[in-house]
């Protein structure tokens, strides 16, 4: 089992059809919604994590390229710069996946877990000492 | 047996001083009880870290050649606007001053990337800031402009003086209404998205002498990385708030103003900070060392988080509208395992306050004591309780009818 997180990007013309469906059907993978929006008429994107057999993620990923979806992998990198934060819990309280998360709740140390990141930038704004930073 | 401060004090210049940490002594009298930890602790570190918008300082920068008079004109630090209202060279600026042309809200909500309390940070980490004047010229202080750079170790004074610091207790913020609200305690989530608290709990300085025995007028604190004094009771004092059985305050209550030497403190624990849609304002460090009397202060002092409870408030409605209405009371023990229930729904919780960095000064404290560096003082004079207790109350307000 291997795993991966893309990011795609639909043309316009491909909104209405199911393809990401054809991934579980054709491909045998499970894949992980970590955001999406996608509107009518208008370019799609996708953050997707894959998990599965090796060759299965790349079929998959040739699949979607055939059908004209644009295919990268997750590039954008949420930093911390530990120096600045002050160490409150205000992007706790935001961060949508519990990257941002208390390590133990003795010393109620807040800390950062990249593998659990979906980069949707959400701790940027409300951090208070904006130590948090975007890397493409 | 009861101890004198000076008893105290004598320990601590021998270097024999046994102190531990708010939370260390909770343990301790489980284990020995309160009668036993009276006679062998001397002093008890308390420490609190989190955004305390009552916050400034205030300096002399120097006469110029020619003179300026700064008193009656303007004043920008980085750009934030100081206050001029006094003699010639002296200035004060707030936490949450703003550059005249920061947008504020006008797109909400608003960045407050830069502040007064930013400005602090960088003169106490000992950053070059301009400063610039324009002034009206007086016989004696001709001069009209000034722009130039200043630096914290030129200045004749460097002042961190802060009218509210060290809140007894504080709200845990909600939001009941449909839509994403931005507080000074956070962005807080559509419909109970998120709790945010903001004390210290068991470490918080004013929690651990609920009536304020040890803690009062001129008692010397660890403040900003450095030391301080208790200057005054901190503006919105309300020692009449309701209290639990063990004596801690089920609302905010008590406050302190505090004032000390910004030349001596840290960048690193004056802290500038901005709450996305509400403002700049100065996260302070601030540590309270308690001297054990006997054993009425260990049992006040040994009080643990699940003995503490807040208030749950809307900031949607109640809060904005001053309504008193509360959503329930939590403790913080339940608040720190991350998620508290209201209105039968569970709620996850944040601090705003960091616990984390509150032991941190507890036990920064703790060290410069047992070393025999920091000394215990007695108190100049009681906050005012009882019968002195100022009234907070809400402003009386008498509208101005314009004449015609």
């Amino acid at each position: 089992m291997a795993a991966k997180k893309i990011v795609l990007t639909f043309p316009k013309a491909k909104i209405d059809k199911p393809i990401v469906y054809k991934l579980i059907k054709d491909f045998d993978l499970v894949f992980n919604i970590m955001k999406a929006s996608i509107t009518p008429d208008q370019e799609g994107h996708m953050v997707l994590e894959l998990s599965g057999e090796p060759d299965h993620i790349d079929k998959g990923i040739k699949f979607l390229k055939e059908q004209g979806v644009k295919v990268e992998p997750l590039s954008k990198e949420i930093k911390v710069d530990w120096d600045k934060c002050v160490q409150c819990g205000a992007c706790v309280a935001i961060c949508p996946t519990g990257a941002l998360h208390v390590k133990d709740r003795k010393t109620m140390e807040v800390v950062f877990d990249p593998d659990k990141c979906i980069a949707c930038e959400l701790c940027i704004r409300p951090c208070p000492p904006r130590a948090i930073k975007v890397h493409f | 047996m009861a101890k004198t401060i000076a008893e105290i004090n004598e320990k601590i210049k021998r270097g024999q001083a046994v102190v531990v940490n708010a939370e260390e002594i909770i343990e301790l009298v489980r284990q020995k009880g309160a009668a036993q930890v009276a006679r062998e602790v001397d002093v008890v570190t308390t420490g609190t870290f989190g955004p305390m918008c009552s916050s400034g300082a205030y300096f002399n920068f120097g006469h110029t050649k020619p003179k300026i008079k700064a008193g009656g004109g303007t004043a920008l630090l980085n750009g934030v606007p100081a206050y001029t209202g006094w003699a010639a060279v002296d200035l004060y600026l707030g936490a949450t001053a703003l550059p005249e042309d920061d947008p504020r809200n006008k797109i909400h909500p608003g960045e407050f990337a830069y502040g007064g309390s930013h400005v602090i940070e960088e003169l106490v980490a000992g950053k070059d800031v301009r400063l610039t004047v324009e002034s009206y010229g007086t016989d004696c202080y001709p001069r009209r402009h000034l722009d130039t750079w200043i630096n914290i170790k030129d200045l004749n004074e460097a002042v961190l003086f802060n009218s509210r610091n060290a809140y007894q207790n504080y709200n845990v913020a909600v939001n009941l209404s449909g839509k994403t609200i931005y507080t000074y305690l956070g962005t807080l989530k559509p419909n109970l998205g998120n709790a945010n608290y903001c004390s210290a709990g068991q470490l918080s300085p004013l929690l651990n002498d609920p009536f304020y025995r040890t803690i009062g007028l001129g008692t010397r604190i660890w403040l900003g990385g450095g030391v301080g004094y208790v200057a005054w009771q901190g503006t919105q004092f309300n020692p009449n708030a309701p209290r639990l059985a063990n004596g801690t305050p089920k609302r905010p209550a008590g406050t302190l103003a505090v004032i000390g030497d910004l030349k001596q403190m840290k960048a690193r624990w004056l802290k500038g900070v901005s709450f996305v849609g509400y403002g700049t304002t100065l996260n302070v460090g601030i540590g309270i060392p308690i001297p054990v009397l006997d054993e009425e202060v260990v049992k006040y002092a040994a009080v643990a988080d699940a003995e503490i409870t807040a208030a749950v408030v809307d900031y949607s409605e109640a809060y904005p509208q001053g309504k008193p209405e509360v959503l329930g009371e939590v403790n913080y023990a339940q608040l720190k395992t991350g998620e508290i229930e209201v209105k039968g729904k569970k709620v996850p919780t944040a601090g705003i306050s960091s616990y984390k960095n509150a032991l941190i000064i507890a036990n920064d404290l703790k060290e410069q004591i047992k070393k025999g560096e920091f000394l215990l003082t007695e108190k100049v004079a009681d906050l005012p309780t009882g019968d002195r207790a100022p009234a907070f109350k809400l402003l009386n307000e008498r509208p101005v009818k314009e004449a015609n």
